[in-house]
């Protein structure tokens, strides 16, 4: 049967707990990985082996969270992500939420879009 | 004093599972400096092994090409203290491994009996991002000297080998 989206929730939401020694209240959907949650970027590694372990699905690299594209530095000028750049990390993450990001489209707000809301988004996508 | 921190594999699987012990001797020198009146293994040491044991195993499985690298220490909880004359044993499984890294969960006994659990997250360093933070292009992890080494533990280095 299907995992209705508060099923997946719970589960992130234990998955970064056991990962990030978070407490469970702080693991909101609307909070960043980095900047409230306070993973640090060799995190990200384990949150997808967790995440794999608990839903039972293969993440290819990348697909969660797109380094290549986030870091790549053709797609960045002068601290901005162009154009292209942007439209390069919107095709590579339709999980995210681009609201925030798209009104100031900086390497700086780029944890805006590794939320907790990002990851069930992405396993609501898989699963389905 | 080298950096090795087991004394030789008792099992070897090959991208499953494999199992190191290390016997703890007065001589090192090691074991006075905790608590000199009552030498003892630093557990942070004991950490050290497992992490040998498991990086290893997870170098082996991908014919050690990759540059291995210790990402995190998942869990580690030793309820023991571990004296000279005792052997450890580390016993590393692989739980998953691809191109960005590994996982592996381990027990740890002291004479044979569960003293405790270390489970670890490998990174296999890619050339790209590597360089961006300033890690050498070559393989620093499995050097010329550690393959010598190894092959004095009776590890083939190639999994094809097995």
């Amino acid at each position: 049967m299907a995992k209705s989206r508060d099923e997946i929730f719970a589960q992130v939401q234990n998955t970064l707990v056991d990962a990030l020694g978070v407490d469970e209240e702080d693991v909101s959907e609307g909070a960043t990985l980095t900047q409230d949650l306070g993973a640090e970027s060799i995190d990200f590694l384990d949150i997808v082996f967790r995440l794999e372990k608990a839903f039972a699905i293969k993440i290819p690299r990348g697909e969660l969270f797109p380094d290549d594209v986030v870091n790549n530095p053709d797609y960045v000028e002068n601290g901005r992500f162009t154009a292209d750049g942007l439209s390069k990390l919107k095709a590579a993450m339709p999980h995210a939420d681009f609201t925030k990001f798209e009104q100031n489209p900086t390497v700086d707000m780029v944890p805006t879009l590794f939320t907790v809301k990002t990851i069930v988004n992405y396993i609501e996508r898989k699963l389905a | 004093m080298r950096w090795i921190w087991i004394d030789k594999f008792v099992e070897f699987e090959p991208q499953k599972r494999a199992v190191a012990v290390k016997n703890v001797s007065r001589a090192e020198d090691h074991l006075h400096d905790q608590y000199p009146a009552y030498p003892m293994m630093p557990t942070s040491l004991i950490v050290e092994g497992m992490a040998q044991t498991a990086g290893i195993l997870v170098g082996h499985a991908r014919r050690f090409s990759e540059r291995v690298i210790l990402a995190k220490i998942k869990r580690a909880t030793i309820d023991d203290i571990v004296v000279p004359g005792e052997q450890l044993t580390y016993e590393a499984t692989l739980e998953r491994i691809d191109d960005s890294g590994a996982s592996t969960t381990g027990r740890v006994l002291r004479n044979g009996r569960l003293i405790g659990q270390i489970d670890i997250v490998f990174s296999h360093v890619d050339r790209a991002s590597g360089a961006q933070i300033g890690i050498p292009d070559h393989n620093f992890v499995f050097t010329d000297d550690f393959m010598r080494l190894l092959r004095t533990y009776n590890v083939k280095d190639s999994a094809q080998d097995d």
